[in-house]
This record gives C-alpha cells, sequence and structure tokens, in this order.
C-alpha cells in the first residue's frame, strides 16, 4: 500500500495527546530570566521621558540602544524598530525591554513614559502614505464600461480585522551559547528570525541558530512577528548573559501582535443583460498598520484574486496598501485573498440579482476553464476546475431545491465560488531559491528541512512523500525538527507551499537519493557505504512567466479551487445566525493524507465562518479593546455546523503526486457563502463580520 | 495542605492564593497542562477535581486541598483517547488536546453528538473545526458517526 | 498573569461560623469557584488583596424545599442547578439559565451566591432571580437579613451586602404562571450575555433584563401596562422608553434595545 493518497500514522507521535510534547513555555534553561515588553499607551507621538519606578535592581533593561547592530526588523523592508527611539507609531510598540528571574517581580516593575501626542491616522482611506500599490491591467476597461450595451453594477465590500487565535500565544527563549544565541521558539518561519536576527546583530555575533519548539497553532499569526519577539529575547540574553524567555499573555498577543489586514473593496461592473462579464473595475485598499511588514504582498495575492475565478476580457485592478496609526497588519491564511473573494463573490450575487438571473448560471456562465485567461493574462491549464468544483457543490448540496423551498423562512442557503493560487507569486519561488535535504541514516533516511509542523501535518506528509519516492517503509523516514543550523532552508511555512513546493523539492531528492542506492535500501548501503546527503534545489516549472512591474503573466504555478455552500437559519428576533451546514467542494490536486486534509477544510471552513459572522476586532484609539478571549469570539463546537468536505482530484503535474497547494483554500468561501446566503433572505449585507449588530440594521433599512 | 495528584499524596505549602495551574506546570512540573488564554475561555488548562473537569487557571491551589487532581500525565502513556485524537486527526497543534482529552472523559456512554458538542464547549480549538475530534470521541465509545458529524469524499 | 500572588493573602474557611467569625473581624473577599476573581487577577484588575476561601462550606451547597419556598444554598453550581429535580420542577428556567453559562468547566465551578455577589450587570441567571422575585439570605456573625433581589443592587457592581455578610442562600416562592428565559450571547455557547430576559407571565408579569442596564434590572412600567390588558404594542413602546443600555465592545445600545422588544413581544406570544 503506497503512503501517498492513505492517512498513515501520524509522524508527531503521541506526544500532543499525552502532554509530552514540549511548547516554548514548557522549556526552561537553568538560569533563566522571564522578559517582558513595555509598550507604547498612546498611538503616535514622541517619547519624552521614561523613568522606573521601581527598584532596578536585579533587573537587565533594554532599549534601542541595545541593539547590537541594526534596530530594524529586516523583513520586506526594514522601516520597523525593534525597539521605538523617539517616535511611536502606533499603540503597544515595543519601547523597552525588562528581565527578571521572578516573574512578580517583573509584572510589578513599572516604567513611566512620558509623550508629546501627536494627532493619529486611523482612517485608511485619509492616508496618504502608500506601502504599496499595484494595477493590474487587462484590455481596455474604460471603453468597455463606457459601452452602451451593458449594465453597470457597483458596490463598495468592507472586511474588518481578524484576529489568529492560534491556542498557544506567542513565546521564545532565548540562550546565550558558543559566543551566539540559540532561539528556541513558536515560529513558523526559523529562518525568517535567522533573516531578522543577522541584520539586529550584524556581524558580531554569526553563531545564530533557530530551533522551532511544538507550535500552538500559527495560521499567519507566527510567520513575522516572532522575529519581533526572537530579537528582544536575544537582546535581553545578550545583555544579562543568561536565558530569556518571553512568553505574551493572551491579551498582550492580541493587542500587539499581526491581525488580516481590513479592507475595502469597490467594483464596478459592466455585465452584457445576459450576464457575460465585459469588464471588471476593482479597487482594493488594505490598512496595513504602522508598518510595512508583509503588506505589499497581502496586496499582491489579494489583487491578483480580486476578479475571482472568472473570465473577464477587460479588468483593471488598482491596490493600495496604506499605512495608519494601528499595530501592523501581516499575514493570516489566506493572505489577502478572503477580503477580495469575499467582495467579488458578494458582488456576483448582486449581479444576478440585477439582472434577475439565477446566481449559479451567471457563475456557470463566466467561470474559467482550461485556456482562458485570468485577469493577470495567464492561461489556466487542465488543473483549472471551477466548473468541476461548482456543479459538484450544487449537486451535492441539493442548492437548487433548497433555495427554491426556503424561499420565505428562516432558513436560506448561499454559495460562493474562489480558487487560490498555490506557492509564492509569480517569479517567488525562483527568487526564494528553496531547499530541501534528505540525509541517509542507519534506519533509513531523514527529512531535513526548514518546513514547520505547525498542525497541518508537515513531518507526516513530507514523509509520505519521501516513503513512495524512496519506495521504502515509511517507518523508516524520519523528520528532523528545525534548526536552522542543521537543516535546509525550504523557505518559509506559509502561501500553501509546503506540500507543492517542498514535498516537491523532497520527491526529487528522494529520486536522486534511489539512484545513488542503486538498489540497496538505505540500511543496507548505509553499512556498506556510510552515510550520504542528498540536497536540492526548487525548480519551479520552466514555462512560468512572470513581470512584476506590470504584474503580467503566470502568477502562481497553479491554483486550488473551491466552492462553499453554507445553509443558515436567521432568528428574526435576535438577528442571529445559526449555520446548520456547510459544504465545502475543493480540489487541490491530490489528498497526500486524507484524513489531514480533510482537517485543514474543516478548520480553514470554521476559521472563515468565524471571519464572517463572529469575529469583530473593536479598535479604541488604535488599539484592540477586546483583546480577550471572553470578548473576542471564535467559533465554539456550538457554533459549528455540519461539515460536509468533498475533495476533488484534478492532479498537478509540478506538485509532488499530483498535489496543490491546500492550507490557504478553505480560508476564502465560507464569508461570501453566508453572505450570499442571508442576502437569499433580504439582507443587504456588504460587510463583514455579519454580527447580530450589524444585520439587525441591515434588517431594518 | 495535601491533595492527591495523579493518585499520589501531595504536599504544597506555598500561598494558597497561587493558582492551581502554576502549581502544577512550574512546581509538579506537569507541562501537559497548558495555558491559553488566562480567563477560563480557552479550557487548554482542564485538569479533573475530583472527577470534575475545571479550568485550572482560575482556581486558587488552596481550593484542591484534599481533592483529587488529575492531569492530562494522570492518563499514563496509552490512554485510547490519546491514540484517537492522533489518528483521527482531533489533535492539529495539539496545545488545546491535553485539556480537550479532559473533558472528554466525563462523558457517559453511548453519547449523542449534542452531548459530545455540549461537553466541549468550554474548550476552544482553533485548527480542526471540531469535526476530527468529535469522530475521536465517536470512535472511542463505539458510537458509529452520525451524518451530522460531518461526511468527506475524495473524488477522482 | 499579571498580579502578584504573593501579594495575596488567602485564608480558608472550614464552616459558615468559622467564615463569619472570620468577617467580623477581618475585611475579607469571600471567594467561592474564583471564576469571577480569578479571571480579574489574571488580567490585573483585580483591588481586594484580602481573601476568604469559602468553597469548603458544604453547607451551602444543599438545594432544599421549605414549605412552598425553594431554598438554594449560595455555593450551588451550576452543574448543580441543572441537574437537580427541585430546580426544574420549581424554576425550570434557572435550570436553563446555567446550561447556558461559560462551559462545563466554569458550570463545575460557578455558583449561584458568586454569580450575585459579582453583581455584573450580565450575569445569567440574576434575571431568573429577579423575575421570580428571589430573597437573598445574607448572614453575619451576628444576625441575618432577606434581602429581594430587587432591592439587592444599588448601582454598577455595587449591593447592599456589608463587608462582614456573606450571602448564605437564595429562596424562591412557588411562582405562578409560565416561565419564559432567553440569553441572547455573543455566541451559542460559553458566551457573555448581549441580551438577557427572564419572565413570568401571570396576571401581574414579572420581566426582568440583563445586560441592558447598570444592575439586571426589572420594568415595571411594561409590567403595569401588560397587568392592566395593554396591549403587547403598547408595552414595547413603554419598554423601548425604559430600557436604557449602552454601547461596549461586546454589543451596541441599539441592538440591545431592538432585541430587547422584540424579545417582549415573543415572550408575550410564546406564553399565550
Amino acid at each position: 500500500m503506497p503512503a501517498v493518497g492513505n492517512s498513515v500514522a501520524r509522524k508527531d507521535g503521541i506526544g500532543k495527546a499525552t502532554g509530552a510534547a514540549l511548547y516554548a513555555d514548557d522549556i526552561v534553561f537553568p538560569e533563566m530570566l522571564f522578559g517582558r515588553t513595555i509598550r507604547s499607551t498612546v498611538p503616535r507621538g514622541r517619547i519624552k521621558s521614561i523613568s522606573y519606578d521601581f527598584d532596578t535592581t536585579g533587573f537587565t533593561i533594554a532599549d534601542y540602544r541595545d541593539c547590537p547592530a541594526k534596530n530594524a526588523v529586516d523583513l520586506m523592508s526594514q522601516d520597523q524598530p525593534f525597539l521605538a527611539e523617539r517616535e511611536v507609531k502606533h499603540m503597544a510598540e515595543p519601547i523597552l525591554l525588562l528581565a527578571h528571574e521572578d516573574k512578580e517581580k517583573l509584572h510589578a516593575a513599572k516604567v513611566v513614559i512620558e509623550y508629546e501626542e501627536e494627532e493619529p491616522l486611523f482612517d485608511p482611506e485619509k492616508s496618504d502614505q502608500v506601502f504599496k500599490s499595484i494595477d493590474i491591467v487587462k484590455g481596455d476597461t474604460d471603453a468597455a464600461l463606457a459601452s452602451a450595451d451593458v449594465i453597470i453594477v457597483e458596490g463598495t465590500y468592507t472586511t474588518g480585522h481578524q484576529e489568529h487565535v492560534y491556542i498557544e500565544p506567542n513565546g521564545v527563549i532565548a540562550v546565550p551559547e558558543n559566543g551566539g544565541v540559540a532561539i528556541y521558539g513558536s515560529v513558523q518561519c526559523p529562518f525568517y528570525v535567522i533573516k531578522a536576527l543577522r541584520c539586529l546583530l550584524g556581524s558580531a555575533h554569526p553563531n545564530v541558530r533557530v530551533i522551532q519548539t511544538e507550535t500552538g497553532g500559527g495560521f499567519g499569526g507566527k510567520e513575522e512577528y516572532p522575529s519581533m519577539i526572537a530579537g528582544h529575547a536575544v537582546i535581553l540574553a545578550l545583555k544579562s548573559g543568561r536565558p530569556v524567555k518571553i512568553i505574551y499573555d493572551r491579551e498582550e498577543d492580541m493587542v500587539a501582535t499581526t491581525k488580516r489586514h481590513p479592507s475595502i473593496v469597490r467594483h464596478r461592473t459592466a455585465v452584457t443583460r445576459d450576464g457575460c462579464l465585459v469588464a471588471m473595475d476593482i479597487d482594493v485598499l488594505l490598512d496595513g498598520g504602522a508598518y510595512v511588514t508583509l503588506s505589499p504582498t497581502v496586496l499582491s495575492r489579494g489583487c491578483i484574486h480580486a476578479a475571482g475565478p472568472y473570465r473577464c476580457d477587460n479588468v483593471h485592478i488598482h491596490g493600495r496598501a496604506v499605512f495608519t496609526n494601528t499595530p501592523p497588519n501581516g499575514a493570516f491564511r489566506g493572505f489577502g485573498a478572503p477580503q477580495t473573494e469575499f467582495a467579488v463573490e458578494v458582488h456576483m450575487e448582486r449581479i444576478a440579482e440585477a439582472l434577475g438571473i439565477d446566481s449559479v448560471d451567471l457563475r456557470r456562465m463566466n467561470a474559467l476553464r482550461p485556456g482562458d485567461k485570468t485577469a493577470t493574462g495567464q492561461t489556466l491549464r487542465n488543473d483549472c476546475s471551477a466548473h468541476m468544483v461548482l456543479e459538484e457543490a450544487v449537486k451535492r448540496s441539493d442548492f437548487v431545491k433548497k433555495r427554491a423551498e426556503w424561499k420565505g423562512t428562516n432558513k436560506s442557503i448561499g454559495l460562493a465560488l474562489f480558487y487560490h493560487g498555490a506557492g509564492f507569486t509569480g517569479a517567488g519561488e525562483r527568487t526564494l531559491k528553496s531547499k530541501a535535504r534528505l540525509d541517509l541514516i542507519p534506519t533509513g533516511v531523514r527529512i531535513a528541512v526548514g518546513s514547520t509542523e505547525i498542525g497541518q501535518g508537515t513531518r507526516t506528509m513530507h514523509a509520505q512523500i519521501v516513503t513512495d519516492a524512496l519506495e521504502i517503509p515509511y517507518e523508516t523516514v524520519e523528520v528532523a525538527q528545525p534548526d536552522t543550523s542543521l537543516v535546509a532552508d525550504s523557505g518559509p511555512t506559509v502561501a500553501s507551499r509546503t506540500c507543492m513546493v517542498v514535498g516537491k523539492i523532497l520527491e526529487e531528492c528522494a529520486h536522486e537519493m534511489k539512484e545513488k542506492l542503486g538498489g540497496l535500501t538505505p540500511a543496507d548501503y548505509y553499512v556498506k557505504n556510510g552515510a550520504f546527503s542528498v540536497e536540492r534545489m526548487y525548480e519551479p516549472p520552466d514555462w512560468i512567466q512572470w513581470d512584476d512591474s506590470l504584474y503580467r503573466g503566470d502568477a502562481y504555478a497553479t491554483y486550488g479551487w473551491g466552492c462553499d455552500v453554507a445553509e443558515l437559519e436567521f432568528d428574526r428576533d435576535t438577528y442571529e445566525v445559526r449555520p446548520i451546514k456547510l459544504t465545502a467542494v475543493q480540489e487541490f490536486g491530490r489528498p497526500i493524507h486524507p484524513a489531514l486534509a480533510r482537517g485543514q477544510i474543516e478548520g480553514g471552513t470554521a476559521q472563515g465562518l468565524g471571519y464572517a459572522l463572529l469575529e469583530r476586532v473593536v479598535m479604541r484609539n488604535g488599539a484592540m479593546a477586546n483583546g480577550q478571549l471572553t470578548n473576542y469570539v471564535i467559533p465554539t463546537t456550538l457554533d459549528m455546523p455540519e461539515l460536509d468536505v468533498v475533495m476533488m482530484e484534478n492532479p498537478y503535474p509540478g506538485g509532488p503526486f499530483g498535489a496543490k497547494g491546500l492550507g490557504e483554500l478553505p480560508m476564502d468561501g465560507p464569508a461570501p457563502a453566508v453572505v450570499n446566503a442571508l442576502r437569499q433572505m433580504g439582507l443587504d449585507v456588504r460587510d463583514i463580520p455579519a454580527t447580530p449588530e450589524h444585520l439587525s440594521n441591515c434588517a431594518m433599512a | 495542605m495535601q491533595f492527591t495528584l495523579n493518585g499520589e499524596s501531595r504536599e504544597f505549602d506555598g500561598n494558597p492564593a497561587a493558582r492551581l495551574i502554576d502549581v502544577l506546570r512550574e512546581e509538579c512540573h506537569l507541562t501537559g497542562v497548558k495555558e491559553g488564554c488566562g480567563e477560563g475561555e480557552c479550557g487548554a488548562c482542564t485538569v479533573l477535581i475530583d472527577g470534575e473537569p475545571v479550568c485550572s487557571c482560575i482556581i486558587p491551589a488552596g481550593q484542591v486541598e484534599g481533592a483529587d487532581v488529575v492531569t492530562i500525565e494522570g492518563l499514563g502513556g496509552n490512554h485510547p483517547l490519546q491514540e484517537l485524537f492522533m489518528n483521527e486527526v482531533g489533535a492539529q497543534c495539539g496545545i488545546c488536546t491535553p485539556g480537550m482529552i479532559m473533558a472528554t472523559l466525563k462523558l457517559g456512554d453511548a453519547p449523542t453528538l449534542d452531548e459530545i458538542k455540549t461537553a466541549l464547549a468550554g474548550n476552544l480549538c482553533r485548527c480542526t473545526g471540531y469535526a476530527a475530534i468529535y469522530r475521536a470521541v465517536l470512535k472511542w465509545k463505539g458510537m458509529p458517526e452520525p451524518a451530522s458529524a460531518g461526511s468527506a469524499v475524495v473524488v477522482q | 498573569m499579571r498580579l502578584a500572588i504573593s501579594g495575596l493573602d488567602m485564608r480558608r474557611a472550614t464552616s459558615v461560623e468559622d467564615a463569619l467569625a472570620i468577617l467580623r473581624n477581618e475585611k475579607r473577599m469571600p471567594v467561592a469557584g474564583a471564576t469571577d476573581v480569578y479571571i480579574a487577577l489574571n488580567f490585573g484588575t483585580l483591588v481586594p488583596k484580602q481573601f476568604l476561601d469559602i468553597w469548603a462550606l458544604d453547607e451551602l451547597r444543599t438545594i432544599s424545599k421549605r414549605g412552598d419556598t425553594l431554598v438554594i444554598g449560595a455555593l450551588t453550581s451550576y452543574t448543580a442547578l441543572i441537574q437537580s429535580h427541585l430546580v426544574a420542577e420549581h424554576v425550570p428556567m434557572l435550570a436553563e439559565a446555567s446550561r447556558l453559562v461559560g462551559g462545563v468547566q466554569i458550570q463545575n465551578r460557578g455558583t449561584l451566591g458568586g454569580n450575585i455577589a459579582n453583581g455584573s450587570p450580565a450575569a445569567d441567571g440574576v434575571p431568573v432571580l429577579a423575575a421570580v422575585d428571589a430573597t437573598i439570605v445574607l448572614r453575619s456573625f451576628e444576625r441575618e437579613r432577606r434581602v429581594p433581589v430587587n432591592e439587592f443592587y444599588t448601582g454598577y457592581r455595587k449591593t447592599v451586602m456589608q463587608a462582614d455578610e456573606l450571602i448564605v442562600a437564595i429562596e424562591i416562592g412557588t411562582v405562578e404562571g409560565k416561565q419564559w428565559f432567553r440569553k441572547v450571547g455573543t455566541r451559542a455557547a460559553q458566551a457573555i450575555s448581549k441580551v438577557v430576559m427572564a419572565a413570568v407571565r401571570a396576571p401581574s408579569p414579572r420581566i426582568a433584563f440583563g445586560s441592558v442596564a447598570a444592575t439586571v434590572v426589572r420594568v415595571p412600567e411594561t409590567e403595569k401596562i401588560l397587568g392592566a390588558g395593554g396591549s403587547i404594542g403598547d408595552a414595547a413602546d413603554v419598554l423601548s422608553r425604559e430600557l436604557k443600555p449602552i454601547d461596549d465592545v461586546r454589543s451596541t445600545a441599539d441592538y440591545r434595545l431592538r432585541v430587547s422588544v422584540n424579545l417582549l413581544r415573543r415572550f408575550w406570544s410564546d406564553t399565550e
């Protein structure tokens, strides 16, 4: 029985279920101090003075002057300091670091900071500081919009912040060692942390390594922010000469760290009377917060997906990510696409309404097929499955019948069609040059990659690919815990690339290793010839052409396709929505491990439902005012509907065993499906979260 | 003060106002008890006191005097639920898993899906959407999966 | 956790008598299941530093009938309320409210007395007690007194309780009429209420709301209209003037008012 395609035993071991698995806060080093971050309490201003209202004996105190080389978190830009120097740009911005061996003394320490406050900017529409601007142009949109025989449908759609709520808050430990420092932490991207630390430390401290501890969820939230925390811990560890542990409590984690970018998306669409899309003019605005972080790439993915999985000859997508005096927003599962696909899918429903045609037919008429060109001019190949997932979802959910039967009742049904590009955008995978390595060891082989297991099944899925490519027993494949000094830099664990891209390199490593083994088993080869390793670099498909200045070409090597159908009940007394059932039909090449893949779809769907209905970040004076799990509510067992998951196969030739990326796709569909169901009930919702408060206003309108 | 911890008698002479979770994690080194929120909301710190699931992050240690406390470590390493949580992918990142398992233990025989959901409503999971957790629990109880527990199919 | 434990002083009472003797001499905040107190401790917002742990006072865990009166010990947990036949028979809506408090973990530790003493306007159990005109039994070392729940709160988290008093029991007389309860929370489980309504349909209807004012409230004007045979439409108008909810991080004043009015109408039609 092959490993791939079967739900084999997971490589995680039993530790997660016995409590033996060690997360950052579970690890203790001798002489360890605890670190704490003193943060700004104004959204914008200048630091006038800092004073210590506590006995500083036994404390290590650090500020920006303690950054050994450069006070900048090296990500896409170097604009964000580890510690504010004079200027403060957002609430909860790190200013000062304290460390002490006694947690109580640490928390009791009172630091008084005086500011010269300045007028903050909170409204992204009023911001003139643009982090990144993108224009995607296809055909002549203006001319098409002006033509006589079309109907114009316009609309503005907004989405709010979303907080990741990984159940393990952020945490790292910095441990001085051999003239350098080791970081143990809850991180998605150990090599991002290395990059940031190299910049912070300069050449004086060449020995840095990052070891990923068991990570209690990430969802993008531990993509870039851990670089900041690691920097803080390192600064304190170097100054004190002792290990320093920084663990955020829930409120600090929610208030200070990144969130999903809020968005405002405007659509102006020209459509023929029978429903053919003629022109799409789309404006995307993302609130980036106070520093660049990953906003340019979030905007990029958001814009590329903004026209939805539809064919249209004239498209203009204009996008901006702008500055505001709020904590920086960053990566979150879906990375811009959930925002823009929400907008286009609700807009499609409104177009159908405006034309008086069936919204399923409207999608049938316009959905992309192999050979069609996307907004960036990419010609889709045979692994385009928009129609397949749409038809399956409509059939499986009995959509048409239920929609008719439930008319005028408190029940309704709605759907959304969506897609998600796998891997880095455009030439991204080419410039990333990710590597993977396979080591021959006495018992078999060991996978040595920087890709992290954060719950999604990295270890298992990679081991399955190697098992079948090498044709060896699954039990003889080991997976190394990422330690940047020992594993290959396989790129960040983001962008639905861990299976499709890193899995592919591993497959190739395995093929090369198999050849070298010359028919021997790894164990026999080892006895005879000793150990060896195979390391390979990713080669994207050679047909990929991308012009980053024009935003034209093959944006992604392949896309996953999905159609979600949401069935709801609405309470007209309380305006509460109860999801009854969600049918998630998703095509992602091929499931390597069906049970793990199903888990990705179910979990992503739950996050999408929270995004649609429950999860509202309340911002007051530029800070999250509901930074508690009591007040920022994610779905519980009783909030979740029945989930019907359909995993469709349409292999991508460039992926390992035909697999595409999957992690983000399930996040894109639930929100528009839910809102489109609400529309069936006469609720004109264009903003999420569609909380009962919001729906009560819609119902009154 | 004296209490029973995972079947063994234990002394605690610290401040009775200390949080139970801190005593368990820091003094008794039972780090399977996880802290997710410190507000009794996520359930990751769930332990049993006299057989009842409770959140150890909001319990003064002094209140377990004479009580029987069981943490995930107290189940040993081969409770059938532990294996089922892994096999059914009821555990993804795993941070909620110990608390989830502790909350599950109180369920009676032949629980309905609604009973399982109610028993676990005090435990947040951000990875799974809970469906795989129901599958693990149903299997543990030898119950068939009702349609409302969800379904999945691979279409080739 | 943001508050230093070493600065806290918790003393354990072994009996009610012991507790009252301690409270006579020392100013201590009683702590029962700690489900509210320790959240404040974790957030660093807890002001008192001296506590009296009353969790061991099993004598306050009884639910009994005294004549026609249901007597619920102050340390009765939500779990015990849910499981009690007497509660199911006498005030089923109290069991229903208890089922909607937190998750199982909180239901196992949270107590009815604690819910009352904490004084949150969003307390799920208190509107039920207000609608059934429950009486709170307060005891100090010197005396015992009974305060109607509707006279217990004097403002936001303020009560008539003296520092040396302990809530020992809640008494509920026979409830004549149909009971009706609805909690509207932030989600389906583990939710803080945005609006709670508990009501009794009797010749003189009794209607209480939570989360719409500084304390749990009864709505006497609305009750009067309905009691006098006025239309539900008129009562709804009166209610929308009688309640003055606020905006907070969980909801809005508009929503709370709109939903309160809708719930009043629903109550009226459900109990016809």
